[in-house]
């Protein structure tokens, strides 16, 4: 088989799953059990150092 | 040791320059060796005269690095000016053909013209609001200082000489013809260069942030730099026709060579427009409304979504071409299912201000945030439509295109950026509040009106004009000639370049106001602030 047919073949079939199922993975990912407390938490980033970087002992980890 | 290695190596380019321009093969190149002859020759003195002199003490990690974003900034305002200018006049030239003067043929008339006012309001107005804006977001919602040390100025020096020689090669005539990427090989490489060190800056200020997660915000802008040096690489491979002149040859040939330039256009418009603005969007709407956004799993989604869609979208420029069929469906649609992402963002955007509609009275810089997410909204709904088949086969090669793309230029990158800069300067040098609010709302209705101008103007003149291309008689013969369309045309195109008279007055209302801010209005209490932070 030469390599457009190939790659044409492979781009429209195993390659569009693998994409389509890492979306799902992140939209089941976003929407787990228990990531409220995460999502709420990184949505604050902005609101905490706004002057002056964090020093070692703020530092989260 | 390091200033010896950069003496040498400064001297070697201004070497270099002399006899790249006494050997030039054409006008352009020969003023930009000169130029980077005269530049290089001066960092070599200014190196020169800093060598061994007492090392300055180690910055401490203890503050941001805000120096060269407000150089961005100052920045952004001044190109912005420049490139509304430009837009301004060659709408005048349109409407009034005799503004093509004589004395500048060859060097200021429209064709000439033209690519300077998409590169200067997309990469220097755009491109320098987008590094100081995300020099600005990573270090605060990474809680550290920019990595790199002086690294961050190289960028913002680099990238502005980039848009130099942009410009003045365009006027003098250095162009390899492809839309948005019309800066020839050797602009090309020095991009590349430019563009590796901005990203080795932000991605190293991700590595040692101070937070456990990278906010959305980050994520946007991290996506823009790495697809647009993969876009810029790939379309602008290339062949030199000498190393001493200007012309290249393009690698790809034919429907490959458009369908790679439209896969770089589209995605200059998704990465370099939409995601870097959107990186923008998810910190300084929820700064100015001073709550969280709407919501934070909506935005992860939004994301993805928009990165996996946008990729595909190239092949709608391409319909009725010798771009196969299925290529130009694929991108079809791709473009119809991004309505989904691009509204989900939209919504995500105007619903962080729920609870706080209040303050679209009372604060004109959150209004024109607001509003900035209307027109993405609207172009975002427009865009799509246009690039079904059927609907693309009126609007393409007509006026409506243009008309899409200044609502969305103007309204969303153009409003959003307005509303950043009034949030940075107070910030970034210090200030209480901003000189005048009423100037804000000045600016604000003097650019919506504009814009409205702008684009209900096109869509007239675009529809009209498709249907005029259109139409046929009774035996089968097209009616109108296409001088008949621009005569039919004129007094859109006065409309228009006064929507731009709106918009460009508006701007220099706001460089006026940032001046001011700067000069007149009273400083933050120093004390006040420090007694704050120890109370927290």
């Amino acid at each position: 088989m030469e390599t457009y047919t190939f790659l044409r073949a492979f781009a429209d079939s195993w390659m569009l799953l693998v994409l389509f199922l890492f979306f799902v993975g992140v939209v089941f990912w976003a929407f787990r059990p228990g990531s409220k407390s995460t999502h709420d938490d990184t949505a604050n980033i902005p609101f905490r150092h706004e002057d002056k970087p964090a020093t070692s002992k703020e530092a989260r980890q | 040791m390091l200033n010896y290695i950069k003496l040498i190596a400064l001297g070697l380019i201004t070497l270099f320059a002399m006899i790249a321009a006494s050997y030039a093969r054409d006008l352009a190149y020969q003023v930009h060796a000169i130029l980077i002859m005269a530049i290089s020759a001066g960092l070599f003195l200014w190196t020169l005269r800093n060598t061994d002199e007492p090392v300055p003490a180690a910055v401490l990690e203890t503050s941001y690095m805000d120096g060269v974003i407000r150089y961005g900034v100052v920045a952004t305002a001044f190109w912005g000016v420049v490139g509304f200018l430009a837009g301004t006049f060659i709408a005048f030239q349109l409407a009034f053909p005799g503004l093509n003067f004589d004395w500048s043929e060859g060097y200021a008339n429209f064709g000439r013209l033209r690519p300077l006012h998409t590169s200067a309001v997309i990469f220097a107005f755009g491109g320098n609001a987008l590094i100081a804006t995300s020099f600005y977001v990573v270090q605060r919602t990474s809680a550290a200082r920019l990595w790199g040390g002086n690294t961050a100025w190289f960028v913002f020096w680099g990238y502005n000489l980039f848009i130099v020689l942009a410009a003045t090669g365009y006027l003098l005539g250095a162009t390899q013809s492809k839309e948005y990427a019309e800066p020839e090989w050797y602009i090309d490489l020095w991009l590349t260069v430019v563009w590796l060190a901005y990203l080795a800056v932000f991605l190293g200020t991700i590595i040692k942030r101070k937070e456990p997660h990278i906010y959305v915000a980050n994520w946007f802008f991290l996506s823009f730099i790495v697809t647009v040096a993969m876009l810029h690489v790939f379309n602008n491979l290339s062949i030199p026709v000498s190393i001493f002149g200007s012309k290249s040859v393009q690698v790809f040939a034919g429907v490959q060579d458009a369908m790679v330039q439209w896969w770089y256009g589209h995605n200059a418009v998704g990465f370099f427009l939409t995601a870097g603005f959107l990186g923008m969007m998810y910190y300084f709407i929820p700064k100015q409304a001073e709550r969280p956004v709407f919501s934070y799993k909506l935005s992860i989604i939004h994301f993805w979504a928009l990165i996996f869609l946008y990729i595909w979208a190239g092949p709608h420029h391409l319909h009725y071409t010798a771009l196969p069929d299925w290529a130009s469906t694929l991108g079809m649609v791709f473009s119809i299912v991004l309505w989904m992402p691009s509204w989900g963002g939209m919504i995500n955007g105007l619903m962080t201000l729920s609870g706080a509609w209040d303050k679209l009275r009372t604060d004109p810089v959150i209004r024109m945030m607001v509003i900035s997410l209307g027109f993405y909204g609207m172009s975002t709904f427009e865009g799509p439509m246009m690039s079904i088949r059927a609907v693309n086969s009126l609007s393409h090669y007509t006026d409506w295109t243009i008309g899409h793309v200044h609502s969305g230029a103007l309204g969303w990158n153009g409003m959003i950026t307005f509303g950043a800069l009034y949030f940075l300067v107070p910030k970034l040098w210090n200030r209480q509040r901003l000189y005048s609010l009423s100037m804000v709302s000045w600016h604000f209705w003097l650019a919506t009106i504009g814009i409205i101008l702008y684009a209900a103007s096109m869509w007239v003149t675009g529809i009209m004009e498709g249907l005029m291309w259109r139409e046929v008689d009774a035996n089968g013969f097209l009616v109108n000639s296409f001088a008949d369309t621009v005569s039919a045309k004129f007094p859109m195109y006065v409309v228009r370049a006064l929507g731009g008279v709106m918009y460009l007055a508006g701007a220099l209302i706001m460089c006026y106001n940032l001046w001011m801010t700067v000069k007149r209005s009273p400083a933050k209490d120093a004390v006040a602030s420090s007694a704050a932070v120890a109370a927290e």
